[in-house]
Order: structure tokens, then sequence, then C-alpha cells
């Protein structure tokens, strides 16, 4: 059969009708559309895409099994090493990563593992997710802080190693960014609610509403019996830009924007109780997947025009490749080489936003070139919502409260790259609280290899 | 869910709940603050902790009804859930190295001030109150504070009870005429009237404390929905906070950022009333 160059097409909602719903955008893949792209992948004997996976995920085995319609089977394959394929399937930058590396790449395009990854965990989703094997239960207990993917993923390996697991979430909601900051269009909310069911099942307990450091301490666990204490907090700490005009009302960080429209689904108001204001004209400072979240929110919630305000240009871009495509089609303006410098207002309300406009200098620490200034180029962009979408750092409530964590100067928790082991025995971290914002993949490898290290410590085998 | 376990009516639309939260109330200082939601489509809102009982596991607040969500929690009775009830919040209020104290409460501030009073005549301070509200039905744990304070105070805009006029007015006679001093003032209130007292504090040199009640949503420090100005430096009153120096918060900013929702909150209340009995049952 000659190899086909172009990648099967996913069916996605038409962008002019996608950018007034919060349903979601990408489709997926009917089950002979994934069969039709899983014979694309020619089964490399040394699969250089498994080298580009951060959790080294079986990817030729699990697509071989999709070419034989054996879809359960395949999402069974991909969970040996993944917990959440459903997830990651949508939001891995996979371009950076697996399909990155394959080998279709020098001829044409990758094969869509993403898509197939998604394709073999829906399917198993609608029809049920097999129960999981009842582990033989320790009387050890471990808990769990936090609820995002580090979390969730140390939880379920914990469990299935037969831990007395509990995870604590301060939120009302489980499942971290997965529900607070990853809008519905992209990731729908009831399969992240599936995954914490199944993780219910193996016997993992969850309370919401707790938040170390202030609800319980780190010491307060290890008193109440807890043998060991996983930290999956995340990044949640909002940057501002300091610039003048930044208190004034219609200025939003994106964690805060997010939020109030996701978590609290401020799109449904007055349904949802949550209010948030409807703009007309809206600003996004930021190049990464927060700000364009942030931004095609805004977009659905009723504004006539949103900007994308980026100080370098789209190479520089940290957000998935597809996002940037999908805000495009769905109309957000990109400003690129802009940078904001003042916040203007009247009677406390934004109005406007002075921007200038930046060239690339000579690359600097991260490798990406420096943005400049370019002098005299001062402008301003009439607006009536800005969205601050600049990054974020870890909260210090827990390390301020546990007697000898260290932490980096930034509020990382300092832990062990192969064991998430902290300076405090017992007590492993991983995830964005440790790396600082990253993604969803890196912060389930680090749950994963600290639930092994904790197993470790318990006493358990390797 | 959250159990409670008491409700009381003390003054018209105030009213006082005693909820079962063990984990918040082994904790609970005063000064701290709680967030609650009444239902799952409902607004998470921060309401000050009143009173804790770290044996009963149970925590009081007392809150005020004029919008949505305290409304659908006024109509919720003893022996109901409360969905979501998360805490303790903020930092704990300090009372370290202080000798005499006036507390001033405004409205429903007298209950988050009752804690603190409390906590201070345990430390061997003494504190003089001021209690200030609308009209005499209006005022609310008097009897409660009075055993912990040197002197209490009343006020009452339409003089039904006590000093006819405003807490602030009765501050001004305790300095001016009477030349009290104190180490420090401590006022919870609405937020014109924590303006006007550190206005006239600020004139009589006298550190104070304010507690600030910007619009909030996490309560953790991560949406910065929260931010106060105070002196150069932003602040998020719910970490941070809520207690700060009342000479250096620009309340005039503080204003303007509590009233942004203003037409959403009056959509909802109308919503509500509309809709005759609240979704959640
Ligand atoms: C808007 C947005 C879009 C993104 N898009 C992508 C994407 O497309 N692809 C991708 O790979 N990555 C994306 N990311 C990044 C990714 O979501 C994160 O890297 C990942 O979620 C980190 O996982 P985590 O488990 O470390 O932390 P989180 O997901 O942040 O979870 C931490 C959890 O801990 C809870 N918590 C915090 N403090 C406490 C406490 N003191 N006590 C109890 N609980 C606490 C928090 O409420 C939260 O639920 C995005 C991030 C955002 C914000
Ligand atoms: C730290 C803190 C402690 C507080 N303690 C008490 C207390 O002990 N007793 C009490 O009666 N009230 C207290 N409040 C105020 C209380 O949170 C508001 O009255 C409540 O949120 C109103 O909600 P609503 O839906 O009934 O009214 P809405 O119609 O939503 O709003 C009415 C008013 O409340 C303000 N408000 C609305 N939402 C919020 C929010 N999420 N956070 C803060 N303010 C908001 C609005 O700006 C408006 O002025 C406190 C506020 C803070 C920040
Ligand atoms: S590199 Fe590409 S072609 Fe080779 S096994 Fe991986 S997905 Fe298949
Ligand atoms: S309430 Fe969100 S940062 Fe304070």
């Amino acid at each position: 059969m000659p190899l086909k160059l172009e990648r099967t097409p996913m069916r996605e909602q038409d962008p002019a009708q996608r950018r007034r719903n919060f349903d979601e955008v990408a489709l997926g893949y009917s089950p002979d559309e994934a069969m039709k792209e899983a014979q694309r992948c020619i089964q490399c004997k040394r699969p250089l895409c498994v080298d580009g996976c951060p959790v080294h995920v079986q990817i030729p085995q699990f697509i071989k099994l999709i070419t034989e319609g054996r879809f359960e089977d395949a999402a069974q394959k991909i969970k040996e090493t993944n917990n959440l394929p459903a997830v990651c399937g949508r939001v891995c930058p996979q371009e950076e990563q697996c399909e990155a590396q394959c080998v279709l790449n020098r001829k044409g395009q990758s094969v869509a593992i993403g898509r197939l990854e998604r394709f073999a965990a829906d399917y198993q989703m609608e029809r049920g997710i097999p129960a999981p094997e009842q582990p033989i239960k320790t009387d050890k207990k471990v808990a769990v802080i936090g609820s995002g993917p580090a979390g969730l993923t140390a939880a379920a390996d914990l469990a299935k190693l037969g831990y007395d697991v509990t995870v604590f979430e301060s939120f009302h909601e489980l499942g971290g960014v997965l529900v607070y900051g990853i809008p519905e269009f992209r990731l729908p909310k009831a399969l992240v609610k599936q995954e914490i069911e199944s993780l219910k099942r193996l016997g993992v307990n969850f309370v919401t509403n707790v938040i170390a450091g202030n609800t319980l301490t780190i010491d307060d666990l290890f008193d109440d019996g807890y043998q060991a204490v996983f930290i999956g907090t995340g990044a949640g700490l909002p940057k501002f830009m300091d610039i003048p005009g930044e208190s004034l009302n219609g200025v939003y960080s994106a964690n805060e924007y997010l939020t109030r429209v996701n978590l609290m689904k401020a799109y449904l108001f007055p349904k949802a109780d949550t209010p948030i204001k409807k703009a007309h004209k809206v600003a996004v400072v930021g190049g990464g997947n927060v700000a364009m979240d942030a931004a095609r929110c805004a977009l659905r919630l009723g504004a006539d025009e949103v900007h994308i305000v980026y100080r370098r240009s789209e190479a520089e871009m940290p957000a998935r490749a597809e996002e940037v495509h999908h805000a495009k089609e769905e109309g957000i303006i990109f400003d690129l080489l802009t940078n904001p410098i003042r916040i203007i207002g009247e009677n406390g309300r934004v109005t406007g936003m002075e921007c200038i406009k930046m060239e690339l200098g000579e690359p600097d620490a991260s490798g990406r070139r420096r943005p400049m200034p370019v002098k005299g180029s001062e402008f301003i962009m009439e607006v009536d919502a800005v969205i601050m979408a600049l990054g974020t750092t870890p909260n210090p409530l827990i390390a301020s409260t546990t007697h000898g964590l260290d932490i980096q100067p930034w509020g990382g928790i300092i832990a062990d790259e192969a064991t998430g082991a902290t300076s405090r025995p017992g007590v492993y971290a991983g995830g964005d609280a440790v790396t600082g914002a990253a993604t969803v993949i890196l912060a389930m490898g680090a749950g994963k290899k600290a639930a092994a290290a904790i197993h470790e410590y318990l006493g358990g085998k390797k | 869910m959250y159990k409670i376990l008491r409700k009381e009516k003390l003054a018209p639309s105030v009213y006082l709940m005693e909820v079962e939260a063990p984990l918040v109330a082994r904790k609970a200082q005063p000064g701290q603050f709680i967030i609650l939601r009444v239902y799952d489509m409902g607004e998470r809102i921060p309401l000050t902790i009143a009173d804790y009982d770290r044996d009963k596991g149970t925590i009081t607040i007392v809150f005020q009804e004029i919008g949505k969500t305290t409304k659908l929690l006024a109509a919720l009775e003893e022996g109901q859930y409360i969905q979501d009830f998360a805490g303790p919040l903020g930092k704990p209020s300090e009372f370290d190295g202080l000798k005499t104290v006036l507390a001033i409460g405004g409205g429903v501030g007298a209950a988050p001030l009752y804690p603190q009073v409390r906590r201070m005549h345990e430390m061997g301070i003494d504190v003089d109150v001021i209690l200030g509200a609308k009209s005499k039905d209006y005022l609310i744990l008097t009897e409660e504070i009075k055993p912990f304070c040197r002197n209490i105070y009343i006020a009452t805009d339409d003089g039904s009870v006590g000093y006819h006029g405003f807490v602030s007015d009765v501050l001004k006679k305790l300095v001016e005429e009477d030349g009290q001093t104190y180490d420090r003032v401590i006022a919870i209130g609405p937020l014109i009237m924590m303006k006007v007292v550190s206005g006239i504090t600020k004139q009589y040199d006298i550190p104070t404390i304010v507690s600030m009640n910007p619009i909030m949503m996490d309560g953790t420090g991560m949406c910065g929905a929260c931010r106060v100005k105070v002196g150069d430096e932003v602040k998020h009153a719910c970490v941070d906070g809520p207690d700060f120096d009342g000479h250096l918060v620009d309340f005039d900013e503080a204003m303007r950022r509590q009233a942004f929702y203003k037409d959403e909150e009056r959509l909802a209340l109308l919503t509500l009333e509309e809709g005759g009995q609240c979704q959640c049952h």
C-alpha cells in the first residue's frame, strides 16, 4: 500500500458556529477514520515517537491494535503508561513530542498520534471503562494534596498498589487546571468527571474544600496517620505586569477570567450565580495556551473583537499549534511583537491600553530572541477588558507552613527529578508545583515517578 | 455537605448560623474567614468566622442578606446542608504587644469583631468597643461582646438607642473630648465607615487596622480578584489580609472595585425573586 503523505482529517465544528458556543471544537475520529489513520504508521522497529513521549506510551503497539479494530485493547495498552489518555489525546503538545519525532515527518505529515490516542480512549469510555482490578489493600495511608493531573496520577498508581489514598483539594471541584483552566470546548468536563469516577472505583478517597497549609498542614497529616504525602498543588499564582492601570475594573488575571468561566460556569449566568462582565473589545496579553483559552472564551461570551497581544513573534509562541490555528479560524486577531505599557481608564473602568511595537534582538536565556521596544511606536488600543495571561508561579501556602520543605527562590518546591523526594522525609512533590507552569503529561509523569518512589519508601518492592 | 446545627435571626435580615465543619473549626483563629457555596450552581462568597467551637467542630457565621447568595443561605433551615464550606482562610489577626484597643464595628461588622474582642480580653488587653447600626433593631451581638470589653458605646443613625449619629462621631468624641488614648483602633464594617475612621485616626496618629472585604473567588491567592492597593503595594486580601493598615489602604479604589458587578448582582437577585423559590431545592 502506498504511503499516504497527508494525515486523515478530523471533523471539527465550523468556526463561524463554534465561536459562539462552548461545545467541543474537535469532534474526533470515527472507527473507520481511525483505522485509516492507524494504517499510516509503518510500525518502526526503533520507534522514535516513543522517545518523544515524556511517559513513553507504547505508541506503535496501540496503533497496531487500532488497525486490527481492537479499540478497547488499544486504550488499555495506552493506559499501561498513561492514566488519562482521553485528556492527553486532546491537550498534549504532540507536535513537539511524539509527533515531532515520527519518521513520516521526513516525507509528509506525521501519524496523528494524539487523535488516535483520543479515539481509543473515547471509544472505551463510551462503552464503560472496565472495572479496575481490586488491589490487595495494605493498611498504609498516603495523602495526596491537589487533584490536578499530577495528584490524580499519583493517587491512581498508589491505589493500584493497595495503599489507602486520600486526595485533598482546595476547590469544591476535582481536576485542577483540567476543570478550572482548560475550557469546556477543548476538554469536556464530563470526561474529567468520568476519569475521577474510575479513581473512586479504585478506592481513592477525595476530600474537597481542604486548603493544605490552612485547613490541614503536612504535620497534621502525619499526625493523622498518613505515612507519606505527595504535593501536587500546581502553579496557581497569577502574574501581573506592574504597569499603571492594572487595578482598573475590567483587568483580570487569566486565572480569574478562566475560573469564573470554566469552574464557576459564568457563561451560564444568570443560571449559574457567578457573573462575568460582557466586554466588546478584549485584549489578552500573552502567547501561551492560557492566553488562547482566555481569548477564545471571551469570544464565546459575545465579544465583538478579541486581540492576542504578544511581545514576541508567532514562532516563539508557546501555545499548542492547533490552538493557535483554531483561534485564528475563529477570528481572534493576533497583535504580535506588541507589548502593553499602560492601561487607561475612565471612572475606574478600562477604556484602552497603550502598547509599544517590539522587534526581535539577540537570543535571551530561554534561547528565544529577545524582544526590544521600537522607539516612538507607541499606540493606543481601545478595549474594555484586559486579560493578563503572563504565566503563573506556585502558591506559597504549603511551603510557608511546612517545616523543612526547601523551595526555590521563585517558589517551586525542590524535588528530586527521578523520585519527587523533597527535603522532608516522606514528602514528595511533582507537577507544576515543582517545575512551574508546564504540561499535563509532565505533571502526570512526575506523579507516576513519585508514586513508585513512595511505594519503595514505604517498604514496597520496585 | 456541611450541616446547619443552629440558625438565629439576630436583626432584620441578619442571621447567625452554626455550621458543622470540624476541619475548619480545628484551625480557625479570630480574623480569618471561610468561603461557602450554597448549592451546585452557586457563587463562592466569603464570610468571616464569627465564632468557633473546636470540641463541637462547629463554625459560626453571621451574615446580612443583601444579594442572591446571602438570600439563598438565609432560606436554609436548621438540619439542612450548605454544599461547600472551605477555610480557614486569610491571616489571623495579631494582637501582640497591645495594651489598650478601641474596636469599632459597623453593622454586621460586629460579628467578625466579636472573636477578636474575646481573644484580646483573654490576652489581658483593655478593649473599648463602639458598635453602630441603622437603628436599635439592627444592632447585633452587644450582649455577647459586653463581658469581654471595658466600655461599650452604641451609636445608631436614627438615635433609637445610644448616641444619635455614626460610630466615627463617637470615636472623635473619645479621642478629642475625653482624651482617651489607644495603641490601636480596629475597624470592621462598610468601606465608607472604615475610610472615615481611618481618616480620623490618622490625624491622631493611632495605628489602625481595617478588615477589607473585596470581591473574592478562590480565597487562596490564585485569581487576583481581591487585589487591594495598600501604600505602594498591591496585596491580595485573601492571603495577605483581610487585615490591613487603614492609613495605607486606597479606599476609593476598593469601593470602585467592589461595585464592579452591581448590575449583574441586581440581575441575579431579580431572577431569584421572579423564579420564586431558590433553584437548589
Ligand atoms: C488555561 C490553561 C490551559 C492549559 N493548556 C494546556 C494544554 O493544552 N496542554 C498541556 O499539556 N498543558 C496545558 N496547561 C498546563 C497544564 O494544565 C498544567 O501543567 C497541569 O495541569 C499541571 O498539573 P498539576 O497536577 O501539577 O497542577 P494543577 O492542574 O494546577 O492542579 C493542582 C491542584 O491543586 C489544588 N491546590 C492548590 N493548592 C492547594 C492546597 N494548598 N491544598 C489543596 N489543594 C491545592 C488546586 O486547586 C488544583 O486543583 C494549561 C494550563 C492552563 C492554566
Ligand atoms: C473577607 C470577607 C469577609 C466577609 N465577612 C462577612 C460577614 O461576616 N458577614 C457578612 O454579612 N458579609 C461578609 N462579607 C461580605 C459578603 O461576602 C458579601 O456580602 C456577599 O458576598 C454578598 O453576596 P450576595 O450574592 O448575597 O450579594 P451580591 O448581590 O452578590 O453582592 C452584594 C454586595 O456584596 C459584594 N460581593 C459580592 N460578591 C462578593 C464576593 N464574592 N466577595 C466579596 N464581596 C462580594 C458586592 O460587591 C456587593 O457590594 C465578607 C467579605 C469578605 C471579602
Ligand atoms: S515514529 Fe511514526 S511511523 Fe514510526 S512507529 Fe511512531 S508513529 Fe508509527
Ligand atoms: S480571592 Fe482569588 S486571589 Fe484572593
